[in-house]
């Protein structure tokens, strides 16, 4: 298994996701719980177009190559853990 | 976890559809549509069909386009007829916010309840306890007579199975005035003879059924019709974006403003006057003084503890300064105040030389609606900041320190930091004289206006952009 920063978790700065909700997404590292909390490092990335499809809805989060539309502190730690307990039985 | 929610995130995505149509010139013919895109066929509904949902964001754009949702007569009016209306009307009203009927979900009158933890112990402190007899037993399980209950909560605190809640009513919980209450249908309604403007209800409701009435009709009328408009710039949007500050200037430039002129210049003005205004006051014998720079705050005074009004500053706000250098410089100008609160719209609609009110969500929206990228814009601006003494207006405790550098420290302060239930009594004894400071803050949104109520991002992450934002400029 990786050892540090296993997940790279990449929120896009764009203005659309920002006011869409992104402006809180960094607040994520103060709600990781504890067997997260080292695996993750959180980055900024400029709008990469994401939002030009019309049929996926802002705020844009990619972890590591996996984008994530609609993105929540909720929905991004649960589909870490969903990642975690996968290599755990693996 | 986080402040911005789903209801929020609806008002948003609304305002971003209104502000594209506006910015297209297609709105007459779209804005019908926006419900239904928004709610397509098929899709899962929040309330109980996705009709109600049409409904619901119909009357949410209503009141986007500047209308009360209660002076609807006929149903039947579409948007595009609102619309219509909305580019005839002359003039704003000032009551700023509107209840949504459609979206108010009539909840329940607050009152405790019973919960299915009763273990119908042989104590029964709840029914003991209960000065007005009300909590009985049936069945072996507690139950609360609503008819007689006085919801003093005795019952709650005594139970030792923690087994008693208390179910409030959001709004009129968050309002400290007790401005809004239902009428017989169980639909909230704002009295504006106690609204202070605070805008805790709307940032409280959980199905967004309060709407601040947006002022973006009036505002792309006068883009249409050539004018020049000037963005005056409250100091809290330092806290907004995570870009530099001229990078967020140039994208406000960008939508179409002729200039901006910072809302702290205007303060500079404030705390010169403020300074004087407090040391005369205290030489000729005043006890105290307050701020007088939260709108909400004034309007709290004015309704309700009308003892206090004598001891708020005459001094006006910066917002009133800044609209008044900007008329100075640009006569032929119309000026927006852009910024967090709610109660600035109230605010205003009384000032002279504030034509237009637009909130952060607002300018985000029409950030959007331009497609402006705050992160590609330039790093270079041609402006004058404001001075570094004033850019902390925004945060509980800028003016106290603002003005006791100006007075030489000889301040003896006391900082109410929101404006609640509790603080309204503590201010209510200030007004008696129980206080050893001579100069007393109140903002009404606890941390000031870095956690307005319109704000994008709040608390721990506002005030560390807010102070990287500070340091980057040099203040």
């Amino acid at each position: 298994m990786c050892k540090e920063q296993k997940y790279i978790i990449q929120i896009c700065t764009g203005t659309l996701c920002h006011v869409m909700g992104g402006a809180e997404l960094p607040a994520l590292i103060d709600y990781l719980p504890k067997n997260l909390k080292l695996k993750v490092q959180i980055k900024g990335m400029v709008c990469a177009n994401y939002c030009k499809d019309q049929t996926k809805k802002p705020p844009f989060v990619l972890i590591n190559s996996e984008l994530m539309q609609e993105a929540d502190l909720e929905k991004i730690i649960n589909y870490l853990q969903k990642c975690e307990n996968n290599d755990t039985y693996q | 976890m986080t402040h911005t929610n789903k209801a929020t995130l609806t008002r948003r995505e609304l305002l971003i559809q209104l502000c594209k149509l506006l910015k297209e010139g297609t709105i007459e013919d779209q804005i019908d549509r926006i419900p239904l895109n928004m709610r397509p066929k098929g899709n899962q509904s929040l309330r109980c069909c996705i009709h109600k949902d049409r409904a619901v964001l119909k009357y949410k754009i209503m009141a986007l386009l500047g209308f009360n949702v209660d002076d609807e007569t006929d149903e039947l009016t579409s948007l595009r007829d609102y619309v219509l209306r909305a580019k005839q009307r002359k003039s704003l009203t000032s009551k700023v916010m509107t209840v949504v009927d459609e979206a108010c979900s009539s909840c329940q009158q607050g009152s405790y309840q019973i919960s299915n933890m009763c273990q119908g112990c042989e104590a029964r402190p709840c029914s003991e306890n209960c000065p007005k007899n009300a909590v009985n037993f049936i069945n072996g399980h507690a139950e609360i007579n609503h008819e007689t209950c006085v919801n003093c909560g005795k019952c709650m605190n005594e139970c030792p199975f923690h087994a008693i809640i208390y179910r409030p009513v959001p709004c009129e919980e968050a309002c400290p005035v007790k401005a809004i209450s239902k009428d017989e249908q169980g639909i909230e309604h704002i009295d504006h003879d106690k609204c202070i403007y605070c805008g805790k209800c709307m940032a409280s409701c959980p199905y967004g059924a309060i709407m601040e009435k947006s002022h973006i009709i009036e505002i792309f009328q006068a883009w249409e019709n050539g004018k020049k408009i000037i963005a005056l710039v409250a100091p809290s949007i330092a806290a907004q974006f995570r870009q530099s500050m001229p990078k967020v200037y140039n994208a406000i430039k960008k939508i179409g403003f002729y200039d901006i002129i910072e809302v702290a210049k205007g303060a500079e003005y404030t705390i010169e006057h403020e300074s004087q205004e407090w040391s005369e006051k205290m030489h000729s014998g005043c006890q105290f003084m307050t701020s007088s720079c939260c709108h909400a705050y004034t309007e709290l005074v004015n309704k309700h503890i009308s003892e206090l009004k004598d001891k708020v500053s005459d001094t006006p706000t910066p917002m009133f300064y800044a609209g008044k250098l900007a008329k100075e410089q640009y006569s032929d100008a119309l000026t927006v105040f852009i910024g967090p609160c709610t109660a600035k719209r109230h605010e205003a609609y009384f000032l002279e030389n504030i034509d237009y009110t637009l909130s952060f969500e607002e300018l985000g929206a029409l950030l959007i609606a331009n497609n402006i990228d705050i992160e590609k814009m330039d790093n270079e601006i041609n402006m004058q900041f404001a001075d570094s003494n004033v850019q902390f207006f925004a945060q509980s405790g800028g003016v106290t320190d603002a003005i006791s550098k100006k007075t030489g420290n000889i301040l003896q302060s006391e900082i109410i930091n929101g404006i609640n239930k509790a603080s309204i009594r503590q201010l209510k004894q200030i007004a008696k004289g129980k206080t050893e400071s001579n100069f007393i803050e109140v903002m009404s949104c606890e941390n000031g206006c870095v956690a307005g109520v319109n704000t994008l991002i709040k608390g721990k992450q506002a005030l560390e952009i807010f102070k990287k934002n500070q340091n980057e400029i040099g203040r």
